[in-house]
């Protein structure tokens, strides 16, 4: 069954300029594992080092924060649709805290 | 590699930016860039010898600073924004380019935390806001490789060279 991830525009360069790309694809994860196993360098834009999402990178299956339903153990079906998007964050270099 | 990189913007809109870093001050101030970009060199054999064809900023679309914890030293667009952002981008027939921020107190530097937090391809327009007074303003792009940022050159024109809808 396939399933289909949108890739966001900073990240097309890092997949053959693609917006999009299927995958057959079990869960959410796996659909991840295989876009990231097609286009290595795309992954340590969307993976820590250690493996786990980025903090500000979510992922939606149809609209629907993935982190709100079974991260990404989210099953999938046929014709659904992933989607990548960042919530932007920064700052000055100061301690957070403490203040 | 030498700064290839070039971020267009109007006089009038940087303006808008700096404005807007002082407005928030002590806090920081952000916000999405919306613009162009051709891409025309890019990956191409030559454009180690060319200059990027410039990206160009034609409309800002501020936001609130999310990071409600320590808004003065963070800032936080949550993924909503960054999806009406695109929106608003798309209903004008432009994309999100980049994002923009101020550093209170602070050079216009990314930071650590800045590092982590982004993505290439993008613009991040950092303005230093020292003491309420609107100082030096850098936009930046994250290396491929994430392990630091380039900066962009801004070219401050006096007008934008593309009218878009209003």
């Amino acid at each position: 069954m396939a399933v289909k991830v949108m890739i966001p525009t900073p990240l097309r360069i890092y997949a053959g300029k693609r917006d999009s790309a299927e995958f057959a694809a079990a869960t959410v994860g796996e659909a991840l594992g295989r876009l990231t196993g097609e286009f290595g360098e795309l992954r340590k834009h969307l993976f820590t080092e250690e493996g786990k999402l980025r903090a500000f990178v979510n992922v939606y299956l149809n609209d629907e924060d993935i982190r709100y339903l079974a991260k990404e153990n989210t099953p999938t079906k046929d014709g659904d649709t992933i989607s990548i998007i960042p919530s932007i964050a920064g700052g000055s270099t100061r301690a957070p805290s403490g203040r | 590699m030498a700064n290839t990189h070039t971020l267009w913007i109007s006089a009038h809109l940087a303006e808008k930016i700096r404005a807007h870093g002082v407005e928030t001050y002590p806090n920081e101030c952000c916000g999405a860039l919306l613009g162009r970009d051709t891409e025309v060199l890019r990956n191409q054999a030559d454009a180690e010898r060319k200059i990027a064809a410039p990206r160009e900023v034609l409309k800002l679309y501020p936001l609130a600073n999310r990071n409600g914890e320590s808004p003065r030293n963070r800032f936080m667009v949550t993924a909503d924004d960054v999806r009406n952002a695109d929106l608003e981008a798309q209903s004008h027939g432009l994309e999100v380019v980049g994002w923009y921020h101020s550093h209170p107190d602070h050079p216009a530097r990314p930071s650590e935390y800045d590092r982590e937090h982004a993505w290439p391809w993008y613009s991040y327009i950092i303005v230093n806001v020292n003491h309420g007074a609107a100082e030096d303003m850098a936009s930046w792009r994250l290396n491929d490789d994430r392990e630091e940022f380039s900066p962009e050159g801004i070219e401050i024109r006096q007008h934008a060279a593309v009218q878009i809808e209003r």
